[in-house]
């Protein structure tokens, strides 16, 4: 497949067959992560800046390393210590970083619609690494690949998304994906953490976690933010967990071997027992080991969109 | 003494000479009436087919001077107005400092004088409460006399029911009205755009409409139970809408204004983070812009008012959320309620009620009419004029309109106040 798209700025605006492309592509790297070495010079001379605007570890490691094992060079830029903390706006700092000539961005950002503002201004690509409430695009192309390797099928599988769904970009992301890719979506959660049109989503709405977790095949809790409480959306964490904790009870209700996922960072005994974090059908490291992959895949595509595949495994 | 013969123009569907003698309307002459032919000393003009309508009044913009003269300030301001239609304007006391005395009135007078001696003419509206801040009253008297027309705490509207209920007193023995920018700024706090299908998509924290219209149902109640006039400025939705159209079934004093752009636009156009459509209230669906449409055209809103809200370019080239709210409306205003003529959707009788004699009327502003021996305040409208708003055709500094770079239809051609022309295209 020849690779057109110059950003990635949400799931959305991905066709069908880009996604199989980019878990194709992903296989691929799966492959040679496995390997004793594990690098490869298809993006040697390519720079990557990982500008991460809002704190983060997980997400900006992730592309560090996929940056690295490409051999791209990778630079860091955060908020603080940089000039944006000095009040310089968004765009003159992006500016400045396109005069430098990088080949990509990778933005996170606290504010929505922040990684398509900076495209909107650049010529090289930008990924979205999660701006605000809207989008994290590589989140759920991980979560969708760490499916796809034990399922291959999505067709009416059913997946519960559990917890804090208005201020999660992970949950419109994955929403948009999984149900591109055939999912049957429902989500939980106390209504004041439901988005105000959630009537019109294409998911189903369910307030008892018992009811929600029924025949499903995949749960993917989110993290509860803290301050949710301090907003007056929740009377306190006590409450929240006995009433959306995900336990091994709700288990028996979902389909045999239902898989256990979790962006992270987890709060345990919040969102998740801490015992279901951690069982066999828990595919919440796995994420992380998939989410290398997966932006190793997306930095070539965006990068090298001239090379063609055989190149991957002949370098 | 010298007569000016305006030829070619269109009264009410009738073609004909307009004739202005000392700054008023001598006459309206069709062309099927015999006509003496001016002699060589009178000035003629070629009205070029343009209609003849009342000078607007706008009871609700920001001119942004003292403070903010980045953005506007008094002299481009009024020459937007001028160029948009407009000959009397009340702008709001958000500026910095706040017009909540005597001394800041008088300041904006002497420059609108000092600049547009012939108009538009510029009547301030004093802060509402000091400095805008909602805890005691500012010296409405002193703001009264040095020449406030109304009192608004426009931007920042008062919570506390109490405050405003004495407000709305104190400012009824001065005889002024008080202008309610109705927002609960509980229900809308941290909110950027209208909340629902669109704010859910974008990610974006909402407004929900209920926000406006809880506060409009606490004024009503309160016009009501004082029986005080009260004026609700740019109405957003249906359910402020409704609430309004009970209130006056039941005769309580409350009058509403909307913009333009509450008449036009919906949440949609907030799609792909545009902050040119980035305002206080927000943009809602199309069904409330449907609900303002027939709102306007039934007279349960009185008033269409531009809520002029000039910011700088760079300020609007941020992320949505970090983008100040507000539309630049003077230039363009007329252009898209002319359009809601061309739909059939108004009349140009409905736009003079509304854009022209109902403001005027509840502010005690001179009413324009165009009747022989009225001060000559009246535009020559050209409604086939196609124009793109931008850096070259708007007046006001701020160009932070969605039509931006679009085509609009109807401009003002000629605008003449006291029989002096402040704008001429002709």
């Amino acid at each position: 497949m020849n690779w057109t798209q110059k950003d990635l700025l949400d799931i959305e605006s991905l066709s069908i067959e880009e996604v199989r492309h980019i878990f194709y592509t992903s296989t691929r790297f799966m492959e040679i992560n496995s390997r004793s070495i594990k690098k490869v010079p298809i993006l040697k001379g390519k720079s990557v800046v990982l500008f991460f605007a809002e704190p983060s570890t997980r997400t900006k490691t992730s592309f560090d390393m996929a940056a690295k094992r490409l051999s791209a060079d990778s630079f860091s830029l955060a908020a603080t210590g940089s000039s944006l903390s000095k009040g310089e706006s968004l765009k003159d700092t992006v500016m400045t970083l396109q005069a430098m000539k990088p080949d990509a961005i990778v933005l996170r950002h606290s504010l929505s619609g922040a990684a398509g503002f900076i495209a909107g201004h650049l010529d090289c690509s930008v990924l979205n690494a999660g701006d605000g409430w809207h989008a994290h695009p590589t989140q759920a192309l991980l979560d969708g690949f760490t499916l796809f390797q034990h399922w291959q099928d999505f067709q009416d599988k059913k997946v519960l998304i559990l917890g804090d769904i208005a201020h999660s970009r992970v949950a419109r992301s994955d929403v948009q994906l999984l149900s591109m890719l055939g999912c049957r979506i429902s989500v939980c959660a106390p209504r004041t953490l439901l988005p105000a049109g959630i009537s019109q989503w294409p998911v189903e709405v369910h307030s008892s976690l018992e009811h929600a977790c029924r025949g499903m095949d995949a749960i993917i809790c989110l993290r509860l933010q803290l301050e949710r409480q301090e907003a007056g959306l929740l009377p306190d964490l006590r409450e929240y967990s006995s009433r959306f904790c995900l336990q091994a009870g709700h288990l028996e209700q979902a389909a045999p071997r239902a898989r256990i996922m979790h962006p992270g960072p987890i709060n345990r005994g919040i969102e998740i027992s801490s015992g279901l974090a951690d069982c066999a059908d828990s595919l919440i490291l796995e994420q992380v080991g998939s989410g290398v992959a997966v932006r190793m895949a997306l930095l070539y595509l965006y990068l090298a969109r001239s090379k063609s595949e055989q190149e991957i495994s002949e370098e | 003494m010298s007569y000016t013969h305006i030829q070619n123009v269109v009264l009410d569907s009738t073609s004909g000479s307009l004739i202005l003698h000392q700054g008023c309307l001598q006459a309206f002459i069709p062309d099927s009436d015999s006509y003496d032919t001016p002699s060589a000393r009178e000035q003629t003009l070629d009205g070029r087919c343009c209609h003849v309508l009342p000078s607007l009044t706008d009871i609700h913009v920001h001119l942004r001077e003292p403070g903010f003269e980045y953005k506007e300030d008094i002299a481009s301001g009024l020459a937007a107005a001028a160029a948009g239609g407009f000959g009397r304007v009340l702008a709001m006391a958000n500026t910095r400092p706040v017009n909540d005395q005597g001394s800041i009135t008088r300041y904006m007078l002497q420059k609108a004088h000092e600049h547009h001696p012939d108009g538009p003419f510029l009547y301030p509206v004093g802060a509402l409460t000091r400095g805008l801040k909602g805890k005691e009253l500012a010296p409405l008297a002193e703001l009264a006399e040095a020449g406030c027309r109304a009192f608004s705490n426009d931007g920042l509207p008062v919570q506390d029911n109490e405050l405003f209920r004495r407000a709305l007193e104190y400012a009824s023995d001065l005889d002024i009205i008080v202008i309610d920018h109705c927002e609960d700024s509980f229900l809308s706090a941290g909110g950027v755009m209208n909340e629902g299908r669109m704010s859910d998509y974008l990610g974006l924290k909402g407004i929900p409409h209920v926000a406006e219209s809880l506060q409009v149902s606490r004024d009503i109640l309160l016009a009501a139970y004082l029986d005080i006039p009260v004026h609700l400025a740019h109405i957003s939705c249906a359910s402020s809408v409704e609430l309004i159209y009970q209130a006056k079934q039941k005769s309580i004093p409350v009058s509403a204004e909307t913009c333009p752009h509450y008449l036009h636009w919906s949440e949609e156009l907030v799609k792909g983070y545009n902050t040119l459509a980035r305002v206080n209230p927000p943009l809602r669906t199309p069904d409330d812009v449907l609900a303002l449409r027939q709102a306007v055209r039934e007279n349960v809103v009185d008033i269409i008012a531009t809520d002029h809200a000039p910011h700088a370019d760079f300020e609007k080239e941020v992320p949505f959320a970090q983008a100040p709210n507000g539309i630049s409306g003077l230039d363009t205003a007329l252009a898209l309620c002319l359009d809601l003529v061309r739909r059939n959707v108004l009349q140009l009788q409905d736009l003079v009620r509304l854009m022209a004699t109902s403001p005027a009327r509840l502010f005690g502003l001179p009413v324009c009419t165009l009747e022989p021996g009225r001060p000559a305040d009246f535009i020559l409208v050209d409604l086939e004029h196609r124009w793109t708003p931008g850096p070259d055709t708007m007046l006001s500094k701020g160009k932070n309109t969605p039509c931006l770079g679009q085509t609009l239809q109807g401009r003002v051609m000629a605008h003449f106040l006291g029989g002096v022309p402040v704008i001429n295209r002709l």
